[in-house]
């Protein structure tokens, strides 16, 4: 090859000038390089003793605590009931599946080159919450069934945000396509909808369906706690859903609608086909913003006596057993938290990155 | 405007319009308003079969409004408009079936970013016509190398230039098997060096018979093409005739300082 071709210039220094260039350039910046490293030091070294170097991760009960620093022993020894809640133990098999094929869907999705990938993805969004249907409940196919009352920890928190999310999307799309649609009646209904649900609190809604609604309803209708909480959780969800990609239908320029329009494509497909795949792409940050806090608001269910995650630590670092494992307790709840919304988050990232033809129109 | 020199001149594109068989669009006493503001008056348009009809006018005349309601993406509110057959009201089938074909090119192109040349292009016969996939994009990579891009096909619009994704936008509404297309400005966002590729596909599109009704400000193509002239001011036909007499001696003195502005520019 001819040795006309240009490399873009490397601007990478090397370690020991980029620290020389940017932390000890004059004196003051000496200074400065030289405070804030003392902070760290001083503030980060006592958060490591305390959780991992002087902490204590097994043994047999709140005795063997003697550690200065945290009592994982307290969570290991608690875990079942921090992630099951009072899921029978020889039940508890079925919501291990649910979490292997939650993993199974959702990791593909974070390899590139990982084979079929998208089926997987697929199958997170139809099949698994099929497979949860069948197996958490159970009495189906001769699986003992398990009340409601008994689910619990962080089994229940991604059942409560799972559904949540799955079907607050699907509602949402639907609800902000009615909001802009040219029929008055469909389009009332809807702005009467979302503007209701969206302007009260989540703990409104959690308190209406479990103590109001069964005032109202019949004699006998009376159905799950869980279950109404799942219908206000989702309904209140989509409304701001609906907002959310309305903002994406509005982005899409008017070119579009007539260019598939002319085609010959009905509402339906034109929807389907051109905008919608369009208006989602542009507020996959927006939805993802709104998944993530429906997340961490499902501990709200707390309120209405249903034990997720918080509330199952919430219960059991006051037990007089153990001696302020509060503290464990909680970090142990916001690692749980983290986890899941950072992994939302990064996941929406490569989703975008993969949706991006190159042209904003 | 500029005029564009082609390689087909007039004499190479015989008229291929039909003078027997029934007119393939029919506009009678067609009005248009905007709220209170009246864009289109008293319009009156046969187009017969095969016909090529260039349609231009000042800016705010109303030649956009009137093409787009020969589709219905405008509804007129008075007066009747019978494309092949088949009368524009608000029967959304019947709106369907004339949209299916009728095709349409932009002067913005309107291609969809999210799928590929060849995904526009097959999008509307699948979805549409139902026509099998492997079918369709047989089709469209015919079409696509008739206007010369078969090997953009797996790209991206955002990765073209204009003039690439005009003539996507011409083959992507041709796979319909249209039997009229209309044009609105299609080469006025586009660079000087570029209008001629697309309108080099446009004359080629002439020469093989499709009814087309265009607003353009091409002079040099509508010389070479149109089969009639058609001048619009204030909403209002002013003027129609074929190119040479409409452009050698026009009538009426609205036509006439239009000419003249736009010529000598
Ligand atoms: N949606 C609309 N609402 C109100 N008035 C409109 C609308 N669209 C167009 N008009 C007005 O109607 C008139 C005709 O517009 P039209 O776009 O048809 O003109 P045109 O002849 O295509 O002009 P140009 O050469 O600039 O494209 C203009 O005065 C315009 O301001
Ligand atoms: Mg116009």
């Amino acid at each position: 090859m001819g040795g006309s071709v240009m490399k873009p210039p490397v601007s990478r220094l090397a370690p020991v000038q980029w620290i020389r260039q940017n932390l000890f350039s004059t004196w003051y910046n000496t200074l400065l390089t030289l405070a804030v490293g003392w902070l760290l030091v001083t503030s980060v070294v006592p958060v490591f003793d305390w959780l991992i170097f002087g902490a204590t991760f097994s043994g047999d009960g709140p005795g063997d605590c003697v550690g200065k620093g945290a009592c994982w022993l307290f969570i290991n020894q608690r875990l079942n009931f921090f992630i099951y809640g009072f899921y029978p133990d020889a039940e508890q098999w079925r919501v291990d599946i649910m979490f292997a094929l939650l993993a199974l869907s959702f990791v593909p999705q974070f390899i590139d080159r990982f084979p079929g990938r998208t089926w997987f993805g697929l199958f997170g969004l139809t099949g698994l919450p099929l497979c949860g249907y069948i197996l958490i409940p159970g009495g189906w196919f001769g699986l003992e069934p398990v009340d409601s009352s008994k689910w619990g920890g962080l089994m229940l928190t991604l059942v409560i945000a799972y559904v949540g999310i799955i079907a607050s999307l699907p509602i949402g799309v639907l609800l902000a396509l009615g909001r802009r649609s040219e029929m008055p009646i469909i389009r009332g209904l809807c702005i009467v909808f979302i503007e209701v649900w969206r302007a009260v609190p989540l703990i409104t809604v959690l308190f209406m369906a479990s103590v109001m609604l069964p005032l109202f309803l019949p004699e006998g209708m009376n159905f799950e706690k869980l279950l109404r909480a799942l219908i206000g959780i989702t309904l209140w969800q989509s409304a701001y859903m609906a907002e959310v990609i309305r903002g994406g239908l509005q982005a899409i320029p008017r070119g579009q609608y007539e260019a598939a329009s002319a085609l010959g494509l009905g509402y339906w497909r034109r929807m389907g086909l051109v905008i919608l795949p369009q208006a989602l792409k542009l507020v996959i940050p927006g939805i993802v913003n709104t998944f993530i806090a429906l997340f961490k608001d499902t501990t709200l269910v707390l309120i209405i006596g249903l034990f997720d995650v918080l509330g199952a630590v919430q219960s059991t670092v006051t037990d007089p057993a153990w001696q302020n494992v509060a503290t464990e307790g909680y970090v142990f709840v916001a690692f749980c938290f983290w986890v899941f919304c950072f992994g939302i988050s990064r996941y929406s990232q490569n989703l975008e990155r993969k949706l991006d033809t190159g042209h904003k129109t | 405007m500029a005029e564009h020199n082609s390689a087909t001149n007039a004499a190479d594109i015989p008229s291929a319009a039909q003078h027997d068989a029934p007119d393939i669009i029919q506009v009678e006493g067609m009005h248009k308003w905007y709220g209170e503001f009246h864009v289109l008056r008293d319009l009156n348009l046969s187009v017969r079969r095969g016909e090529r009809i260039v349609i231009c006018g000042p800016s705010g005349s109303g030649k956009s409004t009137f093409i787009r309601c020969i589709n219905r993406l405008e509804e007129h509110q008075q007066g009747k408009i019978i494309v092949d057959g088949v009368e524009l009201t608000d029967d959304v089938r019947q709106i369907d079936s004339v949209r299916r074909e009728v095709g349409m090119v932009f002067q913005h192109f309107n291609l969809f970013p999210h799928l590929t040349v060849l995904e526009n292009c097959c999008l509307a016969p699948v979805w549409v016509r139902k026509v099998p996939r492997k079918e369709a994009e047989q089709t469209a990579m015919e079409y696509l190398e008739r206007v010369k891009i078969p090997d953009q096909a797996h790209k991206y619009p955002g990765q073209l230039s204009g003039g690439q994704q005009q003539r996507v936008a011409i083959a992507r509404a041709l796979c319909m098997k249209p039997k009229i297309m209309l044009f609105d400005e299609p080469t006025s966002a586009l660079d000087p060096e570029m209008i001629k590729e697309v309108l080099d596909v446009m004359i080629e599109l002439a020469g093989s018979g499709m009814t087309m009704l265009c607003v353009t400000h091409e002079m040099g193509f509508a010389k070479t093409v149109a089969d009639r002239v058609i001048f619009m001011d204030g909403g209002e036909i002013v003027e129609q005739g074929p190119p040479k007499a409409f452009f050698s001696n026009p009538r009426e003195p609205r036509t006439q300082k239009f000419l003249e502005q736009i010529l000598q520019h």
